[in-house]
């Protein structure tokens, strides 16, 4: 087992478990990598096939058979790596021994006191600073299905093995139990998930198992510094899920502590449906696992020009996006961390850059984005935020307009135009307001007067009228002007 | 490799060790077969002490015999074996997948 140390600055704290006690969670995350072949044999990697089609002697443990490493798990592996910070460094293959069906070796490859990818970092959008331990290349797993009354382990009468999956190159990323909240965890595997997406070496979906979460958790009293005992918590399916997992968890330790008992080491797993974790298997010595070097591969050395080919080759972080954006628009990265999620950062630059009022772009790119800028382009984005800003459409107006555009392109003014979106003339706003006092004066006379809250409601009352007479297309902003101005 | 715990040389493997190191490969060991196995990995590990007195701390590790690194293979695809083939071998089968006891526990 990898001995935690933790950096202590992170001065966030869970607010869910009250000001005395303080989270301690360290995540490590398995990335399914997107290779054509897996680690060792050149059997397809794909998720869905008809089970134990993606098979051979090496993948299957047969005796005489030896596993070769394939080159593009390990460069993709080495690009994570550099993508979080990371030394690359010579790594060794180890045997992790274990009996269960799910290895026909009945030992799992992995890398031990070697691996590829050592002592990282990731920063969250907030900028609190998570560490990476290391990140190691291994071999996934077959996947067993239980048969019984349960579906689970416990009372079932069998189980069924598929061996598509075993073999399957994957990358686990521990990082230092650093995190403080609930909310940091959340972060911290969206923003993994991004890299990885950005780096393009998996699919990184954890309905579909490519990427997993285990969250390790543990409490302590505020103020101390000590490591108390921690419960590491699996079958965690979704970003949500994830953060009710490790409150529930931290709270079930609080309440251990608070009756004179103590949580023991253990393996939980998450209940979605119960909404708590349930005792698994108690944690073992890593010992128990008697790891040693893998004989039949040998040692992984990067060299300084590999190493910096790749490095060369990685893409535009998301942190390094979210700072650039930030720039251009006048805010906190953690104000942009949204649009540079949905990708919108180059549209929504390109925008800010073509003159387009940076407060509207980025509210248009949150509100309505969620889906994506469709056939918006930053040029028609940029003129339609002007019209706004220009007073020529309500804010109501270019929500429409912009819905118009992200569905089917084109120009802003002909849209507007299209709808009849014309800016209405103060003049002609005042006549229908004239009109409207005529036919309701005890409705005028109330908003004129003391009672503020009956003002209020009336003041909604004539811009409603208004509204309905202009089927919407004053401005509501200079209707309330014109009000207050009347009012005298 | 971390070192397994370091031990006197009077007593290089206890009895308890090696009923646990039994365990977890899967084998049940009567109590002759505890002592005699005990005796015997007790040789085998006073055996490596005579190398644990060596100095080599400035002696790079061995993770090969062959001195060789980065032997790697192309990302190509390779035909799988045949299916009914493979299940052909297993002693029990369901829905094209092995079946097997459920005895084992969780996995690991």
């Amino acid at each position: 087992m990898i001995e935690y140390t933790t950096t202590d600055d992170n001065p966030a704290h869970e607010d869910a478990l009250g000001p005395d006690w303080e989270l301690i969670c360290g995540l490590e995350v398995h990335v399914e990598l997107s290779t054509r072949t897996k680690l060792f044999c050149g059997c397809r990697n794909e998720f869905g096939n008809e089970p134990n089609t993606n098979v051979c002697p090496t993948c299957l443990g047969l005796p005489g058979s030896l596993p070769v490493v394939n080159e593009t798990a390990v460069e993709y592996a080495m690009r994570l790596g550099l993508a979080l910070g990371c030394t690359v460094q010579r790594g060794v293959f180890a045997r992790k021994n274990y009996f269960y069906p799910d290895m026909p070796k009945d030992f799992q490859v992995s890398q031990y006191d070697k691996p590829t990818n050592q002592d990282g970092q990731l920063t969250l959008p907030d900028g609190v600073v998570i560490g990476i331990e290391r990140a190691h290349i291994e071999e996934d797993t077959g996947k067993s299905t239980h048969i019984g009354d349960t579906g689970r382990i416990h009372g079932a009468t069998s189980s069924l093995v598929d061996y598509n999956r075993a073999g399957v190159p994957l990358l686990e990323i521990v990082a230092r139990p650093d995190v403080r909240t609930a909310e940091q965890a959340k972060w911290y595997v969206a923003e993994l998930r991004s890299i990885v997406e950005a780096l393009g070496v998996s699919d990184a979906k954890m309905e579909e198992g490519s990427m997993r979460v285990d969250a390790n958790v543990s409490v302590r009293p505020v103020g101390s510094t000590e490591l108390r005992t921690r419960c590491e918590i699996k079958n965690i399916n979704s970003i949500n899920s994830l953060g009710k997992a490790i409150i529930h968890e931290a709270k079930r330790h609080i309440d251990l502590y608070a009756t004179g008992e103590a949580p023991v080491q253990e393996t939980r797993h998450w209940d979605e449906a119960a909404n708590r974790t349930r005792p698994g298997r108690r944690k073992e010595d890593a010992d128990d696992y008697r790891y040693f070097p893998e004989p039949d591969l040998v040692p992984l050395v990067p060299t300084d020009a590999v190493i910096e080919q790749i490095r060369a080759g990685l893409p535009a972080l998301p942190s390094a996006r979210r700072a650039s954006l930030a720039t251009a628009a006048g805010v906190t990265p953690n104000e942009v961390a949204l649009i540079v999620e949905r990708d919108l950062d180059a549209l929504a630059s390109d925008a800010i850059a073509a003159g387009a009022a940076p407060d509207r772009v980025l509210i248009h790119a949150e509100q309505s984005m969620a889906d994506g800028s469709g056939a918006l382009t930053a040029e028609a984005f940029a003129a339609l935020v002007r019209m706004e800003t220009d007073g020529e459409l309500s804010s109501t107006q270019t929500k429409d307009v912009l819905a118009e555009l992200i569905a089917s392109g084109g120009s802003p003014a002909d849209i507007a135009a299209a709808k009849g979106y014309e800016a209405m003339d103060s003049s002609e706003l005042e006549g229908l307001l004239d009109g409207l006092i005529a036919d309701h004066p005890d409705e005028w006379s109330r908003f004129c007067g003391d009672d503020t809250g009956d003002a209020k409601k009336m003041a909604g009352f004539f811009t409603g009228q208004i509204m309905k007479a202009t089927k919407g297309q004053a401005d509501g902003k200079v209707v309330n002007q014109l009000l207050q101005a009347r009012k005298g | 490799m971390p070192d397994a715990t370091p031990r006197g040389d009077a007593d290089p493997i206890t009895r308890d060790e090696v009923a646990h190191i039994a365990k977890l490969s899967m084998l049940d060991l009567s109590d002759e077969q505890l002592d005699l196995f005990t005796g015997q990995l007790a040789a085998v590990l006073e055996h490596a002490q005579d190398v644990e007195a060596l100095d080599v701390h400035d002696v790079e590790p061995t993770h090969h015999p062959f001195g060789l690194v980065n032997v790697a293979r192309a990302d190509v695809v390779v035909p799988s074996l045949d299916r009914s083939e493979v299940l052909a071998q297993a002693p029990d089968v369901e829905d094209g997948r092995f079946r097997v006891p459920p005895a084992l526990g969780e996995q690991p």
